[in-house]
């Protein structure tokens, strides 16, 4: 195991952060800690960094007990959300500033930083100050500065959540690839499950300060733990007392076995694919489905139709 | 696995006790002790001696003069202050960053050489046929002088960050000129208005160096408190000086109070 | 109309306050040409009085900047009691009368003390001497390094401290190398504006240095000294020194002050 936390406990003041966090993170994984804000996800990413002290409990790095080291001393690179780029050094001295704490000779420096530099995509602007960069720009030169050091772990802290919705994109795909080349273990924090599901193989999900749970991106999306994260996961809709994913649900004219009679109550259509919202028994619920299927069923406010889950559909029993 | 460690929060506070402690230690040695020991000394002969101290014709006239004074100097920088901080915000004209550098002048300037200069322009061999020196109206030339920069500088930034759409809004509802300013502008700016006359009062009071030259430091007339703690001092009588310097820290304290709550009142008020 | 009336009230004002009165003294002091100028700023107690001025402003704008700079982390970086008492103390000084500071020290560190009685005892003469007026210029000046440092440190925020930190950085390698350069202009605003006052001061050093030419006579007590003793042309000379220094002070505060950089480029 790269990183193993035991019984961590952490309070700001008299508000509980993180309670009785146990974890353990695969050496060259690629871990995302999902969860709302204010579930405790920076806090955790911080006491592994040793950015913060726990209260009690143990963090293991590498099967080294870190505890009680300084995040000087931990080897582990750290990402923040909002790059703290050293501004008064060029993007090549930033990304050197860990080798020169090291007093690495100045032409294996050199070497390394440009290969970094090249793997970032930075390597023409290797002179520029950080205040010349766009935020995806400083956002790899972080990540470039991070790895200079060839940490044993890279914790990266809401990477992208600075960034406007295309260069996210663009940047999680690059992760990926890049994590796929470089394979550091690496543990990133973010509130958005789509990011999480698309970039990680691992996902904690964190609320209330707790592991509520842990699997591959998969496994928490299809049996997800507890109507929560079911909910942070993807869509929900309420079918029969259960919790179900709206695609997981069957629409049709005729009654069929299992099924209930619903009246649709509006069709909305969102490029190729069609949210039904109908009403059953008093309750609001919705479907998805594609277009060519709505189109086919020929649906209009008023309709009586049938709907059931599908055959396998994971669905949730909500405790009434 | 199932070792616990527990420890309380404490990670700087290593570093925070050492840090802390030099910076107390030497907060103490140069500025809380010694200022300690004037009012312990002021009150070394029981308060009747104090009493008496402060009382005497000549420290009672320098007291009355000085606050006196200060408070006449304060309200004119109200005033000044504030229209030459309107004046380098809303104002154009060449020279007015020049303007607004020079402002900062009293801060920098030696106060002995700020006597000096106004005796230069103002006393016996004024070029402009003024004569100041050896009068009251020197010593608040003086004060005038050192004090000048403190309003200016208070509400200049909030004059700045002044959003000039609420004027727009209150044009467009009707108000004139001298109602934009008298129920828009001034409500905002009385706060920052308010803590820089505390400032230049608090200064004023304090005064010596350029008050030495200009006033003469004739006792009844022109001597500043600052200047008969001086004399007081000079001639070994080192607790009457402390009761008078007691007085002038009790002054500036209670001025300084009252800015902390202005303040407070200013922040409050957004 | 309104508005011309204001700029030259606010004009006239600056003028005559300011400007005029210190027009006049350098218009006197090189009115017969440099000559009068140079040989009465080369005596040798004009001499000496410069160097007096410069051992005690320098010691006090080291001690300064190195206090200030050290608080100003403390204030903004660290957490503990008594905080706020701590920033309120520090602008204490700022409240206290020169002669009112000369005369503190006297009763602390004077010889008829018991602390200034013992450190006779051991050779060291602080009051009339050259510690007590390092002392009192400390006093006055003792706000402005952190005032200066304290609101650049809040804006820069810790986390770029914290990222050197997790690169392997030492807490003095982090200090050397991220914070300084992260205030290094608001610093050097803050100790111009320290030496202007530390060379400048003049009321508190009037006290505790005895005023004994040619001995603890700094530059500012040389101006007064000499115009008592009605040799006008070394006091204008002195003081028109005094001034072009104020003058230079104020321009590199221009040059220097935090809100006027955009960024440390």
């Amino acid at each position: 195991m790269a990183i193993e936390i035991r019984d961590v406990n952490k309070s700001f003041g008299t508000t509980p952060v993180l309670r009785d966090v146990s974890l353990d993170v695969a050496a060259g994984s690629l871990t995302a800690l999902l969860g709302p804000s204010g579930g405790g996800k920076s806090t955790l990413l911080r006491v592994i960094a040793g950015l913060e002290r726990p209260d009690t409990g143990t963090v293991r790095i590498s099967g080294v007990d870190a505890t009680r080291l300084s995040p000087q001393r931990r080897n582990v690179g750290f990402v923040f959300q909002h790059y703290a780029a050293f501004k008064h050094l060029t993007v090549f001295r930033n990304v050197a500033f860990g080798l020169e704490i090291r007093k690495r000779p100045k032409a294996e420096i050199r070497k390394r930083v440009m290969e970094l530099l090249e793997l970032v995509h930075l390597e023409k602007l290797a002179d520029r100050y950080p205040s010349q960069l766009s935020g995806g720009q400083r956002q790899r030169m972080a990540l470039a500065r991070a790895l200079a050091v060839e940490p044993q772990v890279l914790l990266l802290d809401e990477p992208f959540g600075a960034l406007d919705a295309q260069v996210r994109k663009e940047l999680r795909a690059w992760l990926r690839r890049l994590h796929d080349e470089v394979h550091v273990t690496t543990v990133f924090v973010t509130h958005d499950q789509e990011e999480a599901i698309e970039v990680a193989d691992t996902i904690v999900v964190l609320a209330g300060g707790e592991v509520v749970q842990t699997g591959s991106p998969v496994e928490v999306y299809d049996n997800p733990a507890n109507p929560f994260v079911m909910r942070f996961l993807g869509p929900v809709t309420e079918l029969g007392g259960s919790l179900v994913r709206p695609h997981d649900i069957e629409i049709s004219q005729d009654p069929v076995e299992g099924g209930s009679p619903a009246v649709v109550s509006r069709v909305v259509r969102l490029g190729f694919e069609a949210r039904v919202e109908v009403e059953i028994d008093g309750r609001e619920a919705w479907v998805q489905v594609t277009r060519e299927q709505a189109d086919r069923l020929g649906l209009e406010p008023g309709d009586t139709v049938h709907v059931r889950p599908l055959p396998g559909a994971r669905s949730l029993a909500l405790a009434v | 696995m199932t070792a616990i460690t527990v420890r309380p929060v404490r990670r700087p506070a290593g570093g925070t006790a050492a840090g802390l402690g030099v910076a107390v230690l030497y907060l103490s040695l140069i500025v809380l002790i010694p200022l300690a020991a004037v009012v312990w000394r002021s009150a070394d002969q029981g308060p009747g001696y104090f009493w008496r101290s402060v009382t005497t014709p000549d420290a009672w006239a320098a007291l009355t003069l000085t606050i006196g004074a200060s408070a006449l100097v304060a309200l004119i920088n109200l005033v000044m202050g504030t229209a030459i901080a309107w004046v380098l915000v809303r104002d154009r004209f060449p020279g007015r960053a020049v303007l607004d550098t020079i402002i900062d002048l009293p801060f920098a300037l030696p106060t002995i050489v700020a006597g000096l200069v106004l005796l230069a322009l103002y006393g016996p061999q004024s070029p402009l046929g003024i004569n100041l020196a050896y009068s009251r109206a020197g010593v608040v030339l003086a004060l005038m002088f050192v004090t000048l920069p403190f309003v200016v500088r208070t509400v200049q930034p909030v004059l700045l960050e002044l959003d000039t759409e609420m004027e727009q809004a209150a044009a467009s509802l009707g108000a004139g000129p001298f109602q934009i300013f008298r129920r828009v502008i001034l409500p905002n700016l009385i706060p920052a208005m308010l803590s820089g006359t505390a400032l230049a009062f608090t200064r004023a009071i304090a005064e010596f160096g350029s008050t030495v030259l200009i006033s003469g430091n004739l006792p009844f007339k022109t001597q500043v408190a600052a200047v008969n703690i001086f004399g007081q001092i000079e001639s070994d009588n080192t607790t009457g000086a402390a009761a008078i310097s007691t007085v002038l820290l009790a002054v500036a304290l209670v001025a300084l109070i009252t800015l902390d709550a202005l303040q407070r009142w200013g922040s409050r008020r957004g | 109309m309104a508005k011309h009336v204001l700029r030259l009230v606010a004009v006239a004002y600056v003028l005559l306050l300011l400007v005029l009165p210190v027009a006049v003294i350098i218009w006197r002091t090189f009115g017969d040409g440099l000559g009068p100028f140079v040989e009465a700023m080369t005596s040798p107690s004009a001499v000496h009085a410069f160097k007096v001025t410069t051992v005690v402003a320098g010691w006090a704008v080291v001690l300064n900047t190195v206090f200030g700079v050290g608080t100003a982390l403390l204030l903004v970086r660290h957490e503990f009691p008594g905080k706020r008492l701590l920033g309120a103390l520090i602008d204490l000084p700022t409240a206290v009368s020169p002669v009112v500071v000369g005369l503190a020290l006297i009763l602390v560190y004077g010889r008829f003390s018991p602390v200034g009685g013992l450190l006779e005892s051991w050779g060291i003469q602080v009051i009339f001497s050259t510690p007590g007026m390092v002392l009192a210029t400390v006093f006055v000046a003792l706000p402005l390094v952190v005032r200066a440092v304290v609101p650049v440190l809040e804006e820069l925020g810790d986390e770029q401290e914290q990222a050197a930190h997790t690169l392997g950085a030492s807490r003095l390698q982090t200090f050397v190398r991220i914070t300084l350069p992260g205030i290094r202009w608001a610093l050097g605003y803050g100790v111009v504006l320290c030496l202007a006052r530390s060379l400048g001061e003049y009321g508190a050093v009037a006290v505790v240095s005895g005023r004994l030419v040619d001995q603890t006579q700094t530059l500012t007590l040389f101006v007064e000294e000499r115009f008592q003793n009605f040799d006008q042309p070394a006091a204008f000379a002195a003081a028109t020194t005094l001034a072009l220094i104020a003058v230079v002070t104020l321009l590199l505060t221009k040059l220097l002050r935090p809100k006027d950089r955009s960024d440390g480029n």
